[in-house]
């Protein structure tokens, strides 16, 4: 067990590391940094001054030694906008982009899990072929255009949610959030559901699948065989061995949603990691989107990490090498 | 010719053709396919305006609602945006760059994804392993997201979208065809076609390239509907195709900025086009999983 720990410790920097060369070698393509530093009357000298202070003078190799031990020692560099250290306002913006990362990915598994179980115990009802080609539809639509819809109806025409921003924000453990004000719930129901919409669809349609694989085990026939209720068979028995593969597409999911928070947050103006994103990529701003992708990158390798940890626990059958 | 007729008499006859026919699903997902093929194809000369010919716009005709609402007008069928564009000739316009961008995308992918995956398979070894491992790290990775910082480096255009789906829609193409041919290269028939003296690049591409490839029209045809998904995304985000010649995607996002004065149409009915030919795509893509998995028969 720790030897596997250990092996999946040392792929995880890997991983990081070879995305942090990726990412130096894409900031190189995007052109010179300097002009965004210096004022646009600067003079030549002013230019060569500068890039001698950002270390552009020297070579690519030396160059990438300089980003690797800074990004170690936590220094992603300054804001050219905002000339703040890039780590800190990612740090500020997370608390939304989580706030409504983890709200949809509730509301999702709330709705997808009866649903899914339920088309996947009566697979050939009217009702859940209706589901079915319902969650295919929630698969298909653009979900950045399914929010707009929804400000349009919900926010424009029946004003009964704010259309952007986040309201009211309260201060928990040094991070701000807004659920915990009226106002501020309001905010984040409109994001909150179309971020949820895609995986809430997506979710469905696995859990359906696995209920139906289950549902056909031995276990199944011999509990129902000894008289165990319907709802008993289907939520003790079924429902909790088709989730254990639901565990491995966690990490996709929690990926997926906050890919897709960039969008949702660009259309409701949410002050999110996402936002910060789509600004910092229309601004040039170097800094930000290196730290972003740095940051990401590793959220995603520990979530990753801990789904792979948990599920060889959780299922007796996987035997670590 | 007749090589070809009998491929398609042959495919007529065949159980695949049969239940496609017959399952609903299917034949809905046929159509939508086909109606977006003839639209793409004779939309352009249909249509009155090419709305990305200044001299034909009138911005007198700007802001024109759709034609069953009040002050609609027959001309304009779903209406006009904020440079008097007919909205209709606008989605056609546009359903072709999405769909183009997204089948060439797919198709790149794929001749990509296939060769990677073929070799890696078949000579293993250190080649396999750094195509995998590169496979691993991306898919780690969403693609929307990868595909927006490809972006961000690139800069809008075509072709640029071109690169960047494609870097990111190999990988799916590349394990399938790996194992697919792991799975393959032990078969009796391989060793036979080894025995008989043929190269390994006849092995590969006349003997094992035709028995893996049957799972990868399902991959194929849901990838069409996700790449147009993922351009759309990009467009709407500004870092896609460029404003001269707009995708489905960049049509909402236009039509976005006017939202709030109420004018719904100018990004609605993008949408509504986009949701429409994806969903079309993956009724047919559902089909084909069902269809062609031999686990399920």
């Amino acid at each position: 067990m720790l030897g596997y720990l250990i092996k999946r410790l040392i792929q995880m920097f890997v991983v990081l590391w070879v995305v942090s060369v990726l990412v130096f070698v894409m900031m190189s393509f995007t052109g010179d940094p300097t002009y965004m530093m210096v004022p646009l009357d600067a003079t030549e000298e002013q230019i060569e001054n500068a890039r001698r202070i950002l270390g552009l003078d020297q070579s690519h190799l030396v160059q990438y030694w300089r980003f690797l031990s800074n990004i170690v020692q936590g220094d992603f560099g300054r804001s050219f906008v905002f000339r703040q250290p890039a780590l800190q306002l990612i740090m500020e913006r997370l608390p939304a982009t989580l706030e409504i990362v983890f709200l949809a990915m509730a509301m999702a598994l709330v709705i997808a899990i009866p649903l899914g179980v339920y088309a996947g115990a009566n697979p050939n009802r009217w009702s859940s072929r209706a589901l079915m080609a319902g969650s295919l539809v929630g698969v298909s639509l653009p979900g950045f255009w399914l929010g707009m819809v929804l400000i349009f109806v919900f926010a424009v025409k029946l004003q009964m949610f704010p259309s952007s921003g986040r309201g009211p924000t309260s201060e928990i453990m040094g991070m701000r959030f807004s659920f915990t004000s009226w106002q501020g719930f309001l905010h984040l129901v409109l994001p909150a559901v179309t971020l949820s919409i895609g995986t809430l669809a997506i979710l469905m349609r696995i859990i359906r699948a696995e209920m139906m694989e289950v549902l056909k085990q031995d276990y199944i026939k011999f509990a129902r065989a000894k008289g165990a209720a319907n709802r008993f068979v289907l939520f003790k028995h079924g429902l909790k061995n088709a989730l254990i593969p639901l565990i491995t597409v966690f990490g996709l999911m929690l990926g997926d949603l906050i890919a897709f928070a960039t969008l949702t947050e660009t259309i409701f103006a949410w002050p999110g990691i996402g936002k910060l994103l789509v600004d910092s990529i229309y601004r040039g701003d170097r800094p930000v989107i290196v730290v972003y992708l740095m940051f990401v990158a590793f959220l995603f390798v520990l979530v990753n990490f801990i789904v792979d940890v948990a599920y060889a626990f959780i299922d007796p059958r996987i035997k670590i090498k | 010719m007749s090589a070809l007729a009998a491929r398609l008499s042959r495919f007529a006859a065949s159980e695949l053709a049969h239940n496609w026919v017959r399952n609903a699903s299917a034949i809905a997902g046929t159509i939508i396919i086909l109606a977006f093929a003839l639209m793409v194809s004779f939309g352009p000369m249909l249509v009155a305006q090419d709305p990305y010919d200044v001299r034909q716009l009138d911005l007198m005709d700007a802001f024109k609602p759709p034609a069953w609402l009040e002050g609609g007008t027959a001309q304009y069928l779903l209406g006009t945006d904020q440079q008097g564009r007919d909205v209709l000739a606008s989605i056609i316009h546009g359903s072709r760059i999405s769909l183009f961008i997204g089948f060439t995308a797919m198709l790149a992918s794929c001749l990509i994804g296939t060769t990677l995956g073929l070799l890696a398979g078949f000579y293993g070894g250190r080649l396999d392993s750094l195509i995998m491992r590169i496979a691993d790290i991306q898919l780690s990775f969403p693609s929307v997201l990868t595909a927006l910082f490809l972006m961000s480096a690139f800069g809008t255009g075509v072709e640029k979208v071109l690169i960047a789906l494609t870097s990111v829609g190999w990988v799916v193409y590349a394990r399938t065809v790996r194992g697919s041919t792991l799975r393959e290269k032990g078969r009796e028939y391989v060793q036979a076609a080894r025995v008989s003296g043929l190269s390994n690049a006849r092995i590969i591409l006349r003997h094992i390239l035709p028995n893996v490839l049957t799972p990868l029209i399902v991959v194929a045809t849901i990838q069409v509907g996700t790449f147009i998904l993922i351009e759309a995304s990009l467009s709407f985000l500004g870092v896609g195709v460029p404003i001269t010649r707009p995708s489905l995607g960049l049509l909402i996002k236009n039509g976005f900025d006017v939202l709030f004065s109420g004018l719904w149409w100018i990004s609605v009915f993008p949408g509504l086009f986009i949701m429409l030919i994806v969903f079309g795509i993956n009724l047919l893509g559902d089909f084909l999983r069902d269809e062609l998995n031999p686990r399920l028969k």
